[in-house]
């Protein structure tokens, strides 16, 4: 009997595993093409292959790592490239205390160090979409999939240079795009509030991105501003209804080992007054 | 320019510690599920917002020319919205992209 289960559990972990793998192809692709022109940056300033690997390894993240080097080739100190890299990646920290959510308690702490190294865009996005909690084994099947490709796409850039055609290079580096637009409008479809959500921050961000004045605020800055206050906003005006978070029902249904509906929602009321 | 190896592994470093640090410390400290109510709908809220912010409109300079952009957005918006597949959603938009570039 013990046997039998221990086998069922590694059948899930693998079915997990392997469904990540499989979600994670479209954004590998996409990473691939990214990272591979990031690599051709990497190798004007001087970076080896080496140095392009381990960048894309530890970073994981394509705004910030351009950032970085051109940073590097700038002379900035390494205080202000801490600075710099913490406003570039701030919304991972937004993202990991989301991503955070979605963890069963009993996700140990070892699990989590290796699966912080893996919250970026893409793969959070991969993430929350689950529904009720994301099994590890789903996100590092999504990991090592899109990861790997990124890694090797600077290697691949640092080493050959310009090999694609530019036009193949920015027709994957769009299917990153298509791959958000999947992540966030199904969820628009099914639920207003969202959706209003999703079209305030194509509008927003195209604003910001035109308007002068506010044009001077950088491509980075503009994404930590209007997330914070189209959530915020969003949150005060429609809070999240059990009916819109199925899956955050399903966590508090199995927290409490109950069905019933009346309790928890008046503990909820109770908790924002 | 160029920069020396020294100073390229100095900041590889200091790039890795600060994302990581990012990632890490809510991933470690945060371990049971948040009730508040606002934080629970703003972090619900995040990825829309985020992601929504970051495609438009980065998607209108994937290419020189807005107009592979465009019909990106738009094939893949309605890909997205009727069928709900990555990938498919991912492939329309590059082949958008590609076609486009070949047409104009």
């Amino acid at each position: 009997m013990g046997r039998k289960q221990e086998s069922l559990r590694r059948d899930g972990w693998r079915r997990e595993f392997s469904e990540g793998v499989r979600d994670a192809v479209p954004i590998a692709l996409g990473y691939f093409a990214v990272s591979f022109s990031l690599g051709i940056a990497a190798h004007l300033i001087g970076m080896t292959p080496v140095q392009g690997f381990f960048l894309s390894f530890l970073n994981n993240a394509s705004a910030g790592e351009y950032a970085g080097i051109s940073a590097i080739a700038e002379g900035t100190s390494l205080a202000a490239l801490a600075v710099l890299i913490l406003i570039t990646n701030a919304r991972y920290l937004l993202m990991s205390c989301a991503l955070s959510q979605k963890l069963s308690p009993d996700v140990g702490i070892l699990q989590r160090l290796v699966l912080a190294w893996g919250v970026t865009d893409e793969l959070f996005g991969l993430g929350v979409s689950r529904k009720g909690y994301v099994q590890p084994s789903y996100l590092y099947g999504a990991d090592v999939t899109a990861l790997s490709c990124w890694a090797a796409g600077t290697v691949g850039g640092v080493i050959a240079g310009n090999v694609f055609p530019p036009a193949v290079v920015s027709a994957l580096s769009a299917s990153i795009f298509g791959m958000f637009l999947a992540v966030i409008l199904p969820r628009g479809r099914k639920d207003r509030a969202t959706l209003m959500v999703i079209l305030s921050g194509f509008g927003l961000s195209s604003l910001f991105a035109a308007a002068p004045a506010l044009n001077q605020i950088s491509g980075n800055m503009r994404v930590i501003l209007l997330t914070l206050v189209i959530s915020a906003a969003a949150a005060v005006i429609r809070p999240v209804q059990e009916e819109t978070a199925e899956a955050e029902i399903e966590q508090e249904k199995s927290e409490q080992k109950k069905p019933v509906r009346e309790p928890l929602t008046a503990r909820k009321t109770a908790g924002a007054a | 320019m160029k920069a020396n190896s020294i100073r390229i592994w100095e900041c590889i470093f200091v790039l890795a510690a600060v994302s990581y640090a990012l990632r890490v410390l809510p991933l470690t400290l945060i371990r049971k599920p948040i009730q508040n109510r606002f934080v629970r709908s703003f972090l619900y809220y995040i990825p829309y917002a985020t992601l929504s912010v970051m495609t438009v409109p980065a998607i209108f300079s994937v290419t020189s020319n807005p107009l592979a952009g465009i019909a990106a957005l738009i094939l893949a918006g309605l890909t997205a919205w009727f069928s709900s597949n990555l990938f498919l959603s991912a492939a329309v938009a590059s082949i958008a992209v590609l076609i486009v570039q070949m047409l104009v």
